[in-house]
This record gives structure tokens, sequence and C-alpha cells, in this order.
């Protein structure tokens, strides 16, 4: 599961370089953990303070896309911050043997689990030998 | 005649290197706090955000994944501390990762508080994540408004 980047040198912001439509928006890489299991991938992502509805995860031309917004606010005056809640954004390019349709995802304290199980044809099959 | 003093130029030195250092991250006036990155172990967890209003001190911590059960608060000598541990994921063996990249496990992190607080009346709530920890000021701490006589 390879993680679709951009080459740094394109992500250079040379000005007038290149027109932009929109702002560049400000976000968060979410750290992940991503591994293998018998019938799957499980990608499990950080997302502090990003509710249910708040929470986009979505699948196209096999990249697999997490957004997440926070709607919190902080209560107070900051005295000091070491931190701050901004949007979560992290692609990540899907093998082809990941059933798109069966995705299910499950968010727990701030926690995101995906579950990637694989297509039915891909999954090892046993084949019995018999012997005469 | 004028002495040499190596103390002042050091600290000459040291006020050029952090005007530098600022320069190279505009915008935040310091640069990012860790700087030289660590191993995860050795970098302060959980985050916190300390704010006030004029009632109460919150201590928000960026705790995702927390067992809510694991979670210790105390407050003593003017410092709230805060215990827990992020449990690991279970049963998944080191060659079936692709990505590891939370980190897991107990922590503990001790807060300096700006003010006095009423230690007894100290409330927290997990939700999202996100540590919120709710401390009413002391008395003696809370902004007094001081009543003019106007004769």
């Amino acid at each position: 599961m390879a993680e679709r980047t951009v080459p740094s040198t394109q992500e250079d912001r040379v000005p007038g370089r290149r027109e932009e439509t929109r702002e560049h928006e400000r976000y968060i890489t979410p750290p992940v953990d991503i591994f293998e299991t018998k019938d799957g991938l499980t990608v499990v992502a950080d997302l502090p303070g990003v509710e249910q509805k708040g929470l986009d995860v979505r699948v196209a031309d096999g990249i697999l896309t997490l957004q997440g917004r926070t709607a919190h606010v902080a209560p107070g005056t900051p005295i000091d911050r070491e931190y701050e809640l901004l949007h979560f954004y992290r692609q990540f390019e899907l093998p082809d043997e990941v059933d798109a349709e069966k995705i299910a995802a499950e968010l727990k304290h701030g926690v995101l689990t995906l579950r990637l199980p694989k297509k039915e044809k891909a999954k090892p099959r046993k084949i019995e030998v018999s012997v005469r | 005649m004028p002495v040499w003093n190596a103390f002042s130029d050091m600290e000459a030195m040291r006020r050029e290197m952090e005007r530098r250092f600022s320069d190279a991250w505009p915008g935040h006036g310091r640069a990012p706090r860790v700087a030289f990155l660590p191993g995860r172990g050795a970098r302060q967890y959980p985050l916190v955000n300390v704010s006030e209003d004029e009632q109460n001190v919150y201590v928000e911590a960026l705790a995702p994944g927390v067992e809510p059960k694991s979670l210790d608060l105390s407050v003593m000598q003017g410092a709230l501390t805060i215990k827990g541990e992020k449990p690991g994921l279970a049963q998944v063996s080191a060659e079936a990762y692709h990505r590891n990249e939370r980190a897991a496990g107990r922590f503990v992190r001790t807060v300096e508080l700006p003010l006095e607080v009423d230690a007894g009346r100290v409330s927290a709530d997990y939700q999202n994540g996100l540590l919120l920890v709710t401390l009413p000021k002391a008395e003696s701490a809370r902004p007094r408004q001081v009543p003019i006589t106007v004769r």
C-alpha cells in the first residue's frame, strides 16, 4: 500500500510560478498504522477532535482519502499552546485486491479504524492435493 | 581599558542564533518545539493547551485512543499530573505492519498551573480523543472588581 506523494520539488511554492484559484488550506497529516491481516488491510488513524459528522472517508480511482474536520473550540483565552487543531487530510493508494465496496469504518475516542477486506479472488486458497 | 568578557560575547552569539532561527520560520516568532526530532518516547506526551477565563483554568490534552479507565489526574502544589495509557494494537506481528506511526504505551506528564486552583472542584471530560480538565480558580486568584467611591 504505497502512499501517493507529490515530489517535494513540485510542492515548493515559488511566488508567481503557479496560479492558484484557492487559498492553500492548512492541514495536519494524521499518524497512521497500517497492517495486513488474513482477510485484508487495517488502517488506524489518530484524528483527535473529529466527530462522526466531520469525518469524510472516500475511495475513488483506487485512492483512499481521509478527511477530518474539527468543529472543536477551545474554551477561554489561551495562555500556552502546544498544538493547533486543524483539519486532517491524508491519501493512500490502494492495492487492486481491496474490495472498495466492503470497507468498514469505526471512530472511537478520536481514533479511526478502517477495515479494507480483500476481494474473494485475492484471498489465498488452499488447494487440496489428493494422493492416489 | 576595555576588558574582554567571554560571557557577554556568548550572550550576543546566543541572541544572534535565536534571531536567525526565528527568521527561518516566519510568522511563528520561534522555532518549532520539536526541532531535532527525538524518538517518539522522548517527546512530551500528551501535548497540552492551557487557557483561562474568569472562573477557570483549562488544560486540554491531545490524547486520541487513550483508554478512559486508565486516566488518572491529580493536582498537587500548583501542578496537574496526567497519567494514562494508550493501548497498542493487540495481536499484530511486526511483519504485518506496512506503517507504524502511532505511538502507544503508558505516559505521565505534569503541567505547571499558572495560578492557584481549587483542587477540590477539578473536573475532567474525555471526548473525541481530547481530554479537557477544568480547574476552578481559587478565590484568591480570581479577578476582583475594586469599587470606586465617587465623591
